[in-house]
């Protein structure tokens, strides 16, 4: 029994996420064929032997509110999972802190682009009007620099504003128009009225039955198999 | 505050300050199904027809007079010397200023954790970023040689010059692009998550496709939450410093030259309240009908109008302050050439323009101290109609008076727009309502994910 559950975990971890799939196996499906794949591709039964189990991305529990999710978070967090994820349909702070996600670099990748916009937008016009181009306006001094400020504003607003939305954009990995969870049958709902549980695979203490039966008790209204 | 409405049976209380923001009964299920419906489900009505050809037809009065403008130049308006920029200027700090609601709205509300802001957030920043695109075109089209308009970017050319950064003219063209951009990419972030609400509820394969893309693979995860509201929060932070720097920095269009009437420090407060004062009267001139069309009484409650209309009167009480300050340093200064401005504006050629605007900008929103006027909505919009006349009025007096009458009375002059430049004005109030019907016909007006997080069942009971 032992032996069965590492060489599943094994088995798990190299479906991890989709990104090591071997080649006969139904991988990357597109967001056109998300239905078909669902529908070709049922979840298979939780009693399935696990042999013919097809390439597992993890398990996902469904909750009515964001209540029981949150304490639903909590108890797999604080049960040793790690790669475990929460979907809602509106942010929930209490959701991040849950699954252990309480840090971003995001400020500081905004606060490196104002300083390079507000730095570069003033030596653009320090360069451009005393090195390359020296204009002698109203006999103000060349580096007349209290009227550079509002530019230097704006550059500086501008950069940052940039700097905060592709910075949001790249460490959420988007645009990433595939994702396996899209696969789950009830999904849809998280962007209306559902709330969403995964334990992922490739978590270092996943065991599948395990996993199953712990979310089953985290009063779940469903508990599904999330294939790649 | 009973308004009767077929479409819903949502009936307020009495409006106090504690009272809910939104109707109580809302859930996640209704909120999503309501607002993405009007997108995806519901028949288009025929009044979106109707206002749609209205409005396009009006956008062609523009297409027509641009064209006109290009070939023949801008002798075509009345602009001339002394009054060098006419009614074209005057639109579009009139334009901009509209379009400083949406950010006060979105951005400055949001700070201050105004929970109301939530319903007509989506509506104000569309309506900003809709007016900014009609305010852009008039300076680019006042340059007479409208082609050429990249000249005012610092970029390597063939001639060896650069910009003169020490004009506020170049510190406004930076002030616009970057607002337009910053209020655009603020708007599209904010539509991610419901660009995926609508494509889960689609039925059709173009718009799964079409807001499919749009949402970029949007699916809710708390890790991607987090970083989503962080970076919100940031962006609403940066919009505020410069939806304040933004008319400012038009103001100093005026206030560094040396007109009289222009060359004052109290303008760019001045500016910017009365920016946000035009921007609240154009969101109350919308949303009034909107919400009944559509049946949103829910949504937008008599508490948002009331609270709009007090921002309208505080605002309009700070324009009012700016009035008197001008007559004060005219009279204080002095000087005789800000004396005879004051006094040319109140008894001159244009005096029907000031004492219409003291009508409509100072006089008119003293009502709305009442409450019963605060809750009557056909009184709120018609005040919102005056509100607007009153600060396109107020545009007018500041524009042209200052320059019809400076300093030589050999150069004096008076001011007449042609037909021309109606056709402009008339032609982008067509493309402005062209482009918000569009808007409320294909995206969700309402932001559905900022409703669920205030609704009651919202949030997590420990």
């Amino acid at each position: 029994m032992a032996d069965d559950d590492r060489d599943k975990s094994k088995d798990a971890r190299h479906t991890d996420a989709g990104h090591t799939n071997v080649g006969d196996r139904p991988v990357y499906p597109t967001l056109r064929d998300r239905e078909s794949v669902a529908a070709h591709n049922p979840v298979p039964p939780l009693t399935h032997h696990r042999r013919h189990v097809p390439p597992l991305y993890g398990v996902m529990a469904e909750f009515e509110n964001p209540t029981d999710l949150v304490v639903a978070a909590r108890r797999t967090y604080e049960a040793g999972y790690r790669r475990i994820n929460g979907y809602s349909p509106y942010p929930i702070e209490e959701l991040s802190e849950a699954i252990g996600f309480t840090h971003t670099r995001l400020p500081l990748i905004v606060l490196i682009g104002g300083l390079v916009g507000g730095i570069g937008g003033f030596f653009m016009q320090y360069w451009m009007e005393v090195i390359d181009y020296p204009l002698n306006v109203g006999g103000k001094p060349f580096n007349s620099w209290p009227a550079f400020i509002p530019i230097t504003f704006e550059t500086t607003v501008l950069c940052a504003a940039f700097a905060a939305v592709l910075g949001m954009l790249v460490l959420n990995k988007l645009p990433q128009p595939y994702h396996p969870v899209f696969n789950a049958p009830n999904f849809a709902l998280a962007t209306r009225d559902r709330f969403f549980l995964v334990v992922e695979a490739n978590d270092p203490k996943f065991q599948h039955e395990e996993v199953v039966e712990f979310m089953k008790s985290l009063n779940a209204q469903d508990v599904v198999d999330v294939g790649v | 505050m009973n308004h009767d409405d077929p479409e819903t049976t949502y009936t307020e209380g009495p409006i106090h300050t504690t009272a809910p923001v939104i109707d109580p009964r809302l859930t996640f299920a209704s909120v999503t199904d309501k607002i993405s419906s009007i997108v995806l489900k519901r028949r288009t009505p025929l009044w979106w027809f109707v206002g749609f050809v209205i409005s396009f037809i009006l956008f062609q009065l523009m297409m027509l007079t641009i064209t006109n403008l290009v070939f023949v130049g801008i002798g075509l308006w009345g602009v001339n010397v002394p009054v060098a920029w006419g009614i074209d200027i005057l639109n579009f700090v009139w334009w901009i200023g509209i379009g400083h609601a949406g950010t006060l709205i979105s951005a400055i509300l949001l700070l201050l954790r105004q929970q109301w802001r939530t319903s007509i957030n989506r509506f104000a920043e569309a309506m900003t970023l809709f007016a900014v695109a009609q305010a852009g075109m008039y300076p680019v089209f006042h340059l007479g040689r409208p082609w050429l308009m990249y000249w005012l970017f610092p970029y390597p050319n063939t001639m060896g010059i650069w910009p003169q950064f020490r004009s506020p003219l170049m510190w406004d063209v930076f002030a616009v692009s970057t607002y337009a951009t910053v209020s655009a990419i603020f708007w599209f972030v904010g539509l991610i998550p419901d660009f995926a609400t609508l494509r889960d509820r689609a039925r059709s394969k173009a718009f799964q496709i079409i807001y499919g893309m749009l949402a970029m693979g949007w699916r809710g995860s708390a890790r991607h939450w987090h970083r989503y509201e962080m970076a919100y929060l940031l962006l609403a932070g940066l919009a505020t410093p410069l939806v304040l720097s933004v008319h400012t920095i038009v103001s100093f269009d005026f206030a560094v030259g040396i007109i009289p009437g222009w060359h004052a420090t109290i303008f760019p407060p001045y500016f910017v309240a009365g920016a946000i004062y035009a921007g609240f009267a154009m969101v109350l001139f919308l949303t009034i009908p909107l919400r009944k069309l559509y049946g949103l009484e829910s949504f937008i409650t008599m508490r948002h109008m009331h609270n709009m209309a007090k921002v309208m009167l505080a605002t309009g009480l700070i324009v009012g302050y700016g009035y008197i300050m001008e007559a004060f340093f005219g009279w204080y200064s002095g000087n005789r050439y800000e004396r005879y401005m004051i006094w040319n504006r109140m008894h001159g050629p244009y005096a029907l323009y000031y004492w219409a605007l003291i009508l409509c900008n100072i006089i008119t929103p003293q009502f709305l101290w009442i409450k019963k006027i605060r809750a009557n909505l056909l009184a709120l919009w018609l005040i919102s109609i005056v509100v607007s006349i009153g600060m396109w009025l107020e545009r007018f007096v500041i524009v042209v008076t200052s320059l019809h009458r400076d300093y030589l009375p050999s150069s004096w002059g008076m001011y007449q727009p042609t037909q021309w430049d109606w056709g402009m004005f008339v032609g982008s109030i067509g493309f402005f309502f062209t482009l918000l019907f569009l808007f409320i016909r294909f995206l969700p007006m309402i932001s559905i994910f900022e409703m669920r997080t205030i609704l009651p069942e919202a949030g997590v009971e420990e």
